[in-house]
């Protein structure tokens, strides 16, 4: 499909401005004025009805396909979430920042302390900060709230500590805050391995971040001894709440023993992804961390009403612009109060259902390397089709020709050929039937016909992308920038 | 079942399930929780209705000010939104995505992000753009990780007339590394870099600065530009987006990597979010830009498709060595940004910046007139200007807001020593009316 910027007509015109209700102002000076307009499309408001939606249609979505990614939640978006988040759509965040303009935002900041005190509720947090804009903006938040943490103890710390079957961003967000990463190996039966743990765990160790239910979708029964031994070292414990969709109502990581959470509200509470973002990553802490919080801070006084504090001497300061993103926020608020207490433990019941009966219909055919109950996402591995020359990429491409996004593969890194599938709560038996019948028909065609992968998929717009190409040559703009 | 989960499974459905998997209970497969370990409380409230749910919300949003004239900015700007971005963005293939992983069947995202990178690359004069950062403060904040990086130096040199929000989300991210920051205080009135050109030395990864600035002035950083590159420095420019329509590119000043916040093209104010960040650099760095690239490639079949490309940068392959640990970015409010310059175009985009200076002259001229009011910019501005007043900024914002004005940022919370002084934004929204409506206001709280 051709390029807005190839569609561009000279002198085409699409949306049209209000005319100046005010004189012309003289130029600006030669030296700061833009010579020629920026080369933009030139198109017709139709144009770009067309353009944009027909590049819509290249795309799957939790809308149109079902979205079995793991570790990744694509539940089902309810329609209403974005009138009620539009209903806030007009309010200027520098406005409660303005002295007494908190009177002239109280419903914006009432939203954004209710939803944090349903969101500590839910966790077993004592206060819940919502700037952080991205579940890896969270993460990172944690990290620098649990480093003003040490720093105010007088702590010396110098590592963070992760299991190898961690997200990527677990790493990568602490060694942003500074710290060095100590990876802990994944044992035989599917958990961080308790005795490396032991060792690695000095006074230096800052914090360890899990992830419970992990990557693999098991729940690790150890996860209070190693809260208390890292505790024991003065060291706080990190939850990476992005699996936190299997277990709201059953276990809250506060009660537990974690000091910091991160969620990711896009998929524990059903906010649209957007094709990748926005997103919105509230962080949940324990009482020692609290006056380490960001600010601004939206606090609630005793005559109920909401205000922004200034900032708390010891916090950690802004982390981004305002209070967060707010509209992603009203939709995860909207999706809680609709769905409410009851509905919350059902949404975990039925992604733990639904998880586990496609483990248990696919498990004779994909190689299960570590066959427990799971939790809301099962990892199998390609191995037994990689022997006749089909690879998990492969089996990928299958699918999207049957019309599935498939699930995230190669992911975690610590099972070979990982096919990682989260099915979620919102997908109907039928669907599931449907896709294990699909998976087990790509499962017999790896055995009766491996080369006939290599052409797939057929039916999409294009075909297989040559990736090294693109990174060679990084084509990265159109010409002519 | 009465509760809105959005479960679909019907009991018979579920015995089902349970039976094929040869397990008693729901509860059976919870198992793997310890039970000392189990929830002590999940004190919510029931669920209600749609219906329910949003005349909640009704309510609470009838708690906020209704028609507010906004003459306030502070990287938020109350900009009109084309009805076609919230129609195009709001389809769901787009909206109900996930980030581009499997190419073949993202290519309506990922061919968007490539045009958006286009659109980015053009009007900040740089080659190479990602594919958003989450918001103009975060993008400062990853450009100055960037300079630390490509030069391998510790020491920044940042301009006072920087957002102070932005600022201080710098301040937070370098908090724990060792790296020195140095804040240059601006002096109002004086639109010279002589005394950031001076704070350059060997040691310096970067100068950071902000066009038009804080305060709405438009500077040329040509000769700074000069200055940092001759000692071995990059030139980080914090762009607003909409001012680029008019002003020259930061490229063209000789800018190494440009920045801002996107919310201005097409994202609705929303309390502060969602928007992007943008980030755009020489073609050089490409390879320490964070988040997401989307790059142009060949089919099997040799047709043009599009894929994330260098991902070896990122977090998911790279680990705790990444360029970032950015994952999730405003994929969505990006896409806005390209519906919103491509429904407006070349020409329309150079209108809308026209009416914002021609607007904020106008109010510049008619604010300047009162008697005792001082437009302080010592040059060129760009929507937005700083006045000082006989009296504190503050005490007249706020007997103005109580008149339905937000008339500006009151400057004492960011510069104490500037406690008569507020910054003034004028966007294409404003009315000649509201503008001369803001001036009368303004004069009868200054005469009584």
């Amino acid at each position: 499909m051709q390029l807005i910027y190839e569609k561009s007509v000279p002198g085409r015109r699409g949306v049209r401005l209000p005319a100046s209700d005010v004189p012309a102002a003289p130029e600006l000076p030669a030296a700061l004025r833009r010579k020629e307009p920026a080369a933009l499309p030139e198109a017709s408001e139709l144009d770009v009805v067309r353009h944009f939606t027909g590049l819509s249609r290249r795309n799957f979505s939790v809308d149109t396909n079902f979205y079995p990614l793991g570790s990744c939640t694509m539940k089902y978006n309810a329609k209403v979430l974005e009138e009620a988040a539009r209903l806030f759509a007009p309010y200027h965040p520098m406005v409660p920042l303005l002295p007494h303009g908190s009177s002239f935002s109280q419903g914006c900041l009432g939203l954004a302390y209710e939803l944090g005190a349903a969101l500590a509720e839910i966790t077993g947090m004592d206060e819940v900060t919502t700037q952080p804009l991205a579940g890896a903006h969270g993460e990172m938040t944690g990290i620098m709230l649990i480093a003003a943490y040490h720093e105010a103890k007088g702590n010396k710390k110098k590592y963070v500590v992760v299991p190898d079957s961690s997200h990527g961003t677990n790493p990568a967000s602490a060694t942003m805050v500074g710290y060095e990463i100590i990876t802990v190996p994944t044992a035989p039966y599917g958990d961080m391995d308790l005795d490396r743990f032991r060792e690695v765990m000095t006074d230096e160790v800052a914090a360890v971040m899990m992830t419970c239910p992990n990557t693999l979708g098991l729940f690790n029964p150890h996860i209070q001894e190693i809260c208390d031994i890292a505790h024991d070292h003065d060291a706080l414990m990190y939850y990476d709440g992005a699996n936190l969709n299997a277990i709201l109502g059953k276990v809250r990581p506060g009660d537990v023993g974690f000091d910091v959470i991160h969620l990711n509200l896009h998929k524990t509470f059903g906010t649209p992804h957007g094709g990748g973002g926005p997103g919105s990553g509230p962080v949940g802490v324990k009482k020692q961390l609290v006056p380490f919080l960001p600010s601004p801070r939206i606090v609630k006084y005793d005559d109920g009403c909401y205000g922004v504090d200034a900032p708390a001497h010891g916090s950690i300061g802004r982390t981004s612009g305002f209070f967060g993103n707010f509209g992603v926020m009203a939709k995860a608020f909207a999706y809680i109060t609709m769905v409410g207490r009851e509905g919350l433990i059902q949404v975990s019941e039925q992604a733990v259902l639904n998880a586990n009966y496609v483990m248990h219909r696919l498990k004779d055919v994909y190689d299960l390397p570590y066959d427990q109950t799971c939790m809301h996402e099962c990892v199998f591995s390609a191995a037994r089709q990689v022997k006749s020359g089909v690879h998990a990429i492969d089996i990928a491409k299958f699918l999207i020709d049957r019309g599935y996004h498939p699930p995230t593969v190669y992911f975690p890194l610590i099972v070979k050929e990982a096919i990682m599938i989260e099915p979620t709560e919102t997908e109907s038996k039928e669907t599931l039937d449907a896709f294990i019948a699909v998976m087990r028909e790509a499962a017999e065609l790896a055995e009766s016909d491996p080369a006939a992968f290599a052409e797939m998929p057929r039916t999409m717009p294009v075909t297989r992308l040559d990736e090294t190409k693109a990174a060679r040559e990084q084509n990265v703009c159109y010409f002519g920038c | 079942m009465s509760t809105a989960s959005y479960c679909p499974n019907t009991p018979e459905e579920v015995r089902e399930m349970l039976a094929a998997m040869g397990a008693a209970s729901i509860d059976d497969l919870f198992q793997p929780i310890p039970p000392g370990l189990r929830a002590r409380s999940f004190d919510l409230p029931a669920g209600m209705s749609e219906f329910e749910m949003l005349r909640r919300f009704e309510h609470l949003a009838g708690k906020n000010a209704q028609h507010l004239a906004h003459f306030v900015g502070g990287g938020y700007y109350d900009h009109l939104i084309p009805a076609v971005v919230d129609h195009l963005s709001g389809r769901a293939e787009f909206y109900t995505a996930y980030t581009p992983y499997q190419p073949e069947c993202s290519q309506g995202t990922l061919q968007a992000l490539f045009e958006y990178q286009t659109a980015i690359c053009r009007l900040t004069g740089m080659e190479v753009s990602n594919a958003s950062l989450y918001d103009g403060g975060t993008a400062l904040a990853e450009a100055a990780m960037m300079a630390l990086r490509i030069t391998g130096r510790n020491r920044l040199v940042i301009d006072g007339a920087v957002n102070p929000f932005h600022r201080e989300v710098v301040r937070t991210y370098l908090a724990n590394l060792d790296v020195e920051l140095v804040e240059i205080g601006p002096k109002l009135g004086m639109e010279d870099d002589l005394r950031l050109r001076a704070a350059i030395d060997d040691a310096t990864a970067a100068v950071l600065v902000q066009n038009p600035n804080f305060f709405g002035s438009v500077s040329d950083f040509r000769k700074l530009a000069a200055d940092a590159h001759a000692a071995g420095a990059l030139l980080v420019v914090s762009a607003y987006p909409v001012a680029l329509g008019l002003i020259e590119s930061p490229g063209a000043m000789g800018a190494d990597v440009v920045v801002g916040d996107g919310q201005s093209l097409g994202n609705p104010l929303s309390f502060g979010g969602p928007s992007f960040g943008f980030i755009a650099s020489r073609k050089e760095y490409i390879r320490n830009l964070p988040g997401r690239i989307i790059g142009e490639t060949v089919d099997k079949k040799g047709q043009r498709g599009f894929v994330l490309t260098l991902q070896a940068r990122e977090q998911h392959i790279k680990r705790h060595k990444a360029t970032s640990n950015i994952c999730s970015n405003q994929s969505l409010c990006a896409l806005r940004g390209l519906i919103f310059l491509s429904s407006l175009g070349a020409q329309g985009f150079a209108e809308l910046a026209r009416l914002n200076y021609d607007k904020a002259e106008y109010a510049k001229k008619v604010l300047g007139s009162l008697s005792g009011v001082e437009v302080m910019n010592g040059g060129a501005t760009f929507n937005e200007f700083t006045v000082c007043l006989p009296t504190i900024a503050e005490e007249v914002v706020t007997a103005l807001l109580r008149k339905g004005v937000a008339a500006g940022v009151p400057l004492s919370p960011y510069y104490p020593e500037m406690e008569r002084c507020m910054v003034v934004t004028v966007t294409e929204k404003r009315t000649r009316e509201e503008i001369d409506t803001l001036a009368r206001h303004l004069e009868g709280i200054l005469c009584s």
